[in-house]
């Protein structure tokens, strides 16, 4: 026998995996360490081995200066952060509407399914798409919101234009694909609840909230716990909402850290800035994903 | 979509061998893509030996494109902007001297006006092919409706403005969401309070934004935000989104460029408008209009330079240079090109052949992020007019971390 034939089966898994793996390698892996690097240093993006006009090189090691000047020189990075805390915390709010949505579809009346997919449409759309939708709903000269308010006999609301409600329309905004997905997520898991237990819960007297609070949603978890993270991660990556709606505006008021490198990085020619706050979003992404990993294999080794 | 185009380049610029020439655009959209196209069709007639590939990029994206193509795969040709965008890669040693182009096809007669904007340390990085007015589009019925005169100086600009508000016109629409338009007002106060030179200074990062020169600019703002002068809102809207309200006859005046005249012609109000220059605010300032230029480079990395050259040079035939500038809706920086015939082309003409100076527009003068950082600040002082310390502090700092101490 051939060294092939002897170990075709264990070779053969990582010569399939091989081009994933290389592109992985290339396009994913080495891009954040040379984000890092990048981030000890300061360099405007053009050929590093080139000259600024004031006479400074492109590229130079500044060790952590980009670090220290965002924490301890740059309000906009604590506006920025403070605003992804609050997109953290309050997208949460579309997986309980998601949930109250999946139980009113979650009947057998006629059209229902019409209804279930009127109600997902939202997450197959774009989000650019949902982006501009939304700009004009709150166009606080023309958008329906104002005709609404008027209607009541108030003040239009200049959702995106002030400084205080613009994170929080575009977080509304978000809940329209959210809410859509979480809902997606639950009609699922409700087909998976088990009709005995719901029969033996109404034989011991559980109805209503009982009965969803201590019977069915336990069932859910599984559900529950993805619907958690896709919003919590969507909420971190926020981004293409905030460019179409404000453009991280009224005065850098909405913007978030992903935005903020963007903006620094390709507007402001800044490239080692740029890479410092990505870094920083990623050290925060990492200790969220290292909590999810941990509760994901305690949970399997517990179920097994 | 960027992407795409950028394989585009890579494949047509390695197959190109003599006689193609390639040419990175940012002519997208109308009308702007049958003007160039009309030039490049007028050129490749006269001369048939070259082959001109053009490869054309969304206005914006072209923004960024431009600094990975012109290190990576350099085109023959480039569109671009004169002033400091075309001096940052002027200091990169990304464009190539022109200066013999200019000599030669005779543009240093023909374009002496806008040769200042295309030189530094006294040579050409570029050729421009086409410029245009900023100043004040307002609808001429409503002001006949109230018997009022365009203004000429900063009082009677003032009472017009009170007198539209009185009736229940919002004197002034403007949309600020992308920044740039409080840039341009920031502009013309600054232009006509200080004059031009200290304009430069203060781009060029020279000036703090504390010096109290500029006391007197954001004093003149606040004349005008206080009373409410201003579209209310308008952090939420877009430049586009605040022509609404002066379409509809909601608004009276408009600080824009000149690419706003095809959307109000279409939106049928045409006739009802009109255009003023920005008042004067001191007597014996001298007279200083922004007229942003547009422009074409030829990169260090071209590959083709001879036939670019013969790109470049073609500016000076009168018949394609009257028709690039005349169908994008633009100036011709060429002398000789016959004079426009939109009766805003030919005021913004005669206004900009008056004036003492040409400024390139607050994003074009100044660093690309000490630009933007400014008009932020300016947005948020045309709302919270208070935060003027502020804002003028956080400015000052920005411009010390860009430019050094002074």
């Amino acid at each position: 026998m051939t060294f092939w034939e002897r170990n075709q089966l264990k070779l053969a898994p990582f010569l399939f995996l091989a081009p994933a793996i290389f592109v992985f390698l290339v396009y994913v892996i080495y891009p954040i360490f040379d984000s890092i690097w990048v981030s000890f240093h300061e360099w405007n993006g053009m050929d590093k081995s080139g000259v600024r006009a004031n006479g400074n090189p492109n590229w130079e090691f500044v060790g952590l200066k980009n670090y220290i000047t965002l924490f301890t020189d740059d309000e906009e990075f604590y506006v920025s952060l403070f605003n992804n805390i609050r997109w953290l915390i309050f997208s949460l709010l579309a997986v309980p509407i998601g949930l109250a949505l999946a139980l009113f579809v979650n009947q057998r009346i006629l059209g229902i399914r019409y209804i279930k997919s009127l109600f997902y449409f939202p997450f197959v759309i774009n989000a650019v798409v949902i982006g501009v939708i939304f700009t004009w709903f709150y166009n606080p000269k023309y958008g329906i919101l104002s005709y609404v308010l008027n209607f009541f006999g108030l003040d239009p609301i200049p959702m995106l234009a002030d400084e205080n409600l613009a994170t929080y329309g575009i977080i509304i905004a978000s809940f329209f694909p959210g809410i859509a997905y979480t809902m997606i997520l639950y009609i699922t898991g409700l087909t998976g609840v088990s009709r005995e237990m719901v029969e033996a819960g109404r034989i011991d007297g559980a109805s209503g909230f009982t009965m969803l609070w201590h019977v069915i949603l336990p069932q859910l978890r599984p559900a529950t716990l993805i619907a958690i993270v896709v919003t919590l991660v969507g909420a971190l990556r926020a981004f293409d909402l905030i460019a179409v709606m404000t453009a991280g505006g009224p005065w850098g008021s909405s913007e978030v850290l992903a935005y903020k490198m963007y903006q620094e990085a390709l507007f402001n020619f800044r490239m080692g800035y740029g890479a410092a706050i990505a870094t920083i979003l990623f050290i925060i992404m990492d200790i969220y994903i290292a909590w999810f990993l941990y509760r994901l294999f305690k949970n399997e080794r517990s179920e097994k | 979509m960027k992407k795409l185009l950028t394989l585009v380049i890579l494949f047509t610029s390695t197959i190109a061998s003599a006689g193609t020439l390639v040419v990175n655009s940012n002519q997208s959209g109308e009308p702007s893509k049958s003007a160039f196209d009309a030039y490049v069709a007028a050129f490749s007639a006269a001369h048939p030996e070259v082959t001109v590939v053009v490869n054309e990029f969304e206005h914006e994206a072209y923004k960024t494109a431009i600094r990975n193509f012109l290190t990576a795969e350099a085109p023959d040709v480039a569109v671009w902007f004169a002033g400091n965008r075309m001096k940052f890669f002027v200091d990169q040693n990304l464009f190539q001297d022109v200066s013999d182009v200019w000599a030669d096809a005779g543009l240093n007669d023909s374009m002496a006006s806008t040769k200042g904007s295309l030189t530094v340390d006294g040579k050409q990085y570029g050729v421009p092919w086409g410029y245009y007015q900023w100043g004040v589009y307002y609808r001429k019925d409503l002001f006949d409706q109230l018997g009022l005169n365009a203004p000429r100086d900063w009082d009677e600009f003032k009472w017009v403005c009170a007198m539209l508000k009185k009736n229940g016109i919002t004197p002034i629409t403007i949309g600020t969401k992308f920044l740039w338009t409080a840039g341009g007002w920031f502009d013309y106060l600054n232009l006509r309070i200080n004059g031009y030179q200290f304009h430069m200074d203060l781009t060029a990062g020279k000036v703090s934004y504390e010096d109290p020169r500029l006391d007197a600019v954001f004093d003149h703002w606040r004349e005008l935000i206080d009373p409410g002068y201003f579209l209310e809102d308008h952090a939420s809207f877009s430049w586009q989104d605040a022509q609404a309200p002066q379409i509809n006859g909601e608004a009276a005046m408009y600080l824009i460029g000149n690419f706003y005249v095809p959307t109000f012609e279409a939106a049928g109000i045409g006739d009802q408008m009109d255009f003023f220059q920005f008042p004067t605010i001191y007597e014996g300032v001298g007279v200083a209009e922004d007229a942003p230029t547009d422009t074409m480079h030829i990169p260090s990395g071209a590959k083709n330079v001879e036939d670019a050259k013969k790109f470049l040079a073609f500016m000076s035939n009168k018949e394609a240079a009257t028709n690039w500038a005349k169908m994008g809706g633009m100036l011709s920086p060429n002398k000789y090109a016959d004079k426009p015939t939109n009766r805003f082309s030919i005021m913004g003409a005669k206004m900009l052949a008056a004036a003492d100076d040409i400024a390139q527009f607050w994003d074009r003068d100044a660093n690309p992020d000490m630009a933007g950082a400014a008009m932020e600040g300016f947005q948020e002082f045309m709302v919270k007019p208070d935060r003027e310390d502020k804002i003028r502090a956080r400015l000052e700092k920005e411009r010390a971390r860009i430019h050094g101490a002074l």
